[in-house]
């Protein structure tokens, strides 16, 4: 029998991805599971980390990098997405730009039910807001960030990636 | 207290090549006064977030000299900027507050605390590197070219008379005439970004 290994999700990928991609800055507020990524992130002298202070501000600051020319991406957890909807909905689809959404999936298991509620309503959320998204599991799910970004060059809409990083790779 | 209007106007003379946004009732007569409506931008959009979006164009073109016109409604609704703005010490970022006390745009209720609060202590805690307090126009107008002229973040909190509209949305003068896209894509071409 052959027992096959998922290597947990690297944050090295994702600083891999953002590179390829052409991001200049990452707009976050950070969560007990990115620690680890938020250290990486600010050792990369071709990314601009813009901590903010409240989640809803990180689309608004992403529209006015975007106007100028840059690529950003934000970074924050599903909590804090659901209190951002009125800024999705005005500084994010309204304005109509490519923005990538990486948002921390707190809560999340695949193997059941979930007792977060931030789980629970992560998904309907998104769907409520229209919003596409991908999952991230493992480090080979890595190439989904791409194809988010691409969708969000195509659409000119916010696309989101989900980080279900159930064993807490993004910490040390 | 000043008249919002003789705001614009005194600024207008400092305004040199600045990109420059207003928002709230008192923002409207930016349009008489300003001299390059090209390097006007409009962000708004969702509540108390066009100062985050200012900001964030603030970072992404920091050889410009970036202005915003909040209001004290839009600032309650979203403190955490002061500390966001400061955190990244912006020195091309001035920020004006129009404080008139009041929702003027839903009648003229009263601010929370709107008779003792004081924004530039809030701006100077934050961190900003200068601030500022005027209700008198002289005042501001003798100021406004070493204003515009320091190193930033800058907070300039005035006092100005509310201009209360009762009439219902539909019924009221629409400004500015140009849309949040037409004015993004204004800019853009201005200063040829793609």
């Amino acid at each position: 029998m052959v027992e096959q290994q998922t290597e947990i999700l690297r944050p090295e990928t994702l600083i891999e991805e953002f590179k390829k991609n052409g991001v200049t800055h990452i707009i976050t507020i950070p969560d007990s599971e990115t620690n680890y990524l938020y250290e990486l992130m600010e050792k990369q002298d071709w990314l601009d980390v813009v901590p903010v202070s409240r989640e809803g501000e990180s689309m608004a600051v992403a529209l006015g990098l975007n106007v100028a020319g840059k690529v950003p991406v934000v970074l924050i957890q599903n909590t804090g997405m659901m209190e951002s909807g009125d800024s999705i909905r005005g500084m994010a689809l309204d304005a109509g730009f490519p923005l990538l959404m990486v948002v921390g999936y707190r809560g999340w298991t695949r193997k059941g039910n979930t007792p977060d509620s931030a789980a629970v309503y992560t998904e309907p959320f998104l769907n409520a807001f229209r919003l596409n998204y991908y999952l991230l599991e493992h480090d080979a799910d890595g190439p989904r960030i791409t194809e988010a970004f691409n969708e969000t060059q195509k659409t000119k809409k916010p696309v989101v990636v989900l980080i279900g990083d159930e064993y807490h790779g993004f910490n040390r | 207290m000043i008249e919002a209007k003789k705001v614009f106007e005194a600024f207008q003379e400092y305004r040199g090549t600045s990109i420059v946004s207003v928002q709230g009732t008192s923002g409207k007569h930016w349009s008489d006064f300003t001299s390059n409506k090209n390097r006007d931008i409009s962000l708004g959009g969702a509540m108390g977030q066009s100062t985050s979006a200012i900001f964030g164009l603030a970072l992404g073109l920091p050889d410009e000299k970036v202005v915003h016109f909040d209001t004290e409604g839009a600032l309650l609704m979203n403190l955490g900027v002061l500390a966001s703005v400061a955190g990244k010490q912006p020195k091309n970022f001035v920020h004006f507050l129009l404080d008139n006390g009041c929702y003027a745009t839903t009648g003229g209720q009263p601010v929370p605390n709107s008779e003792d609060i004081d924004y530039a202590v809030m701006a100077q805690g934050s961190g900003y590197k200068a601030t500022y307090n005027f209700d008198d126009l002289e005042e501001l107008s003798t100021s406004l070219e070493k204003i515009m002229s320091q190193e930033g973040p800058v907070f300039v909190a005035i006092k100005i008379h509310p201009e209360v509209e009762n009439l219902p949305i539909g019924l009221r003068e629409r400004r500015p005439s140009r849309s949040r896209a037409q004015t993004i894509s204004d800019l853009r071409e201005e200063l040829g970004i793609s």
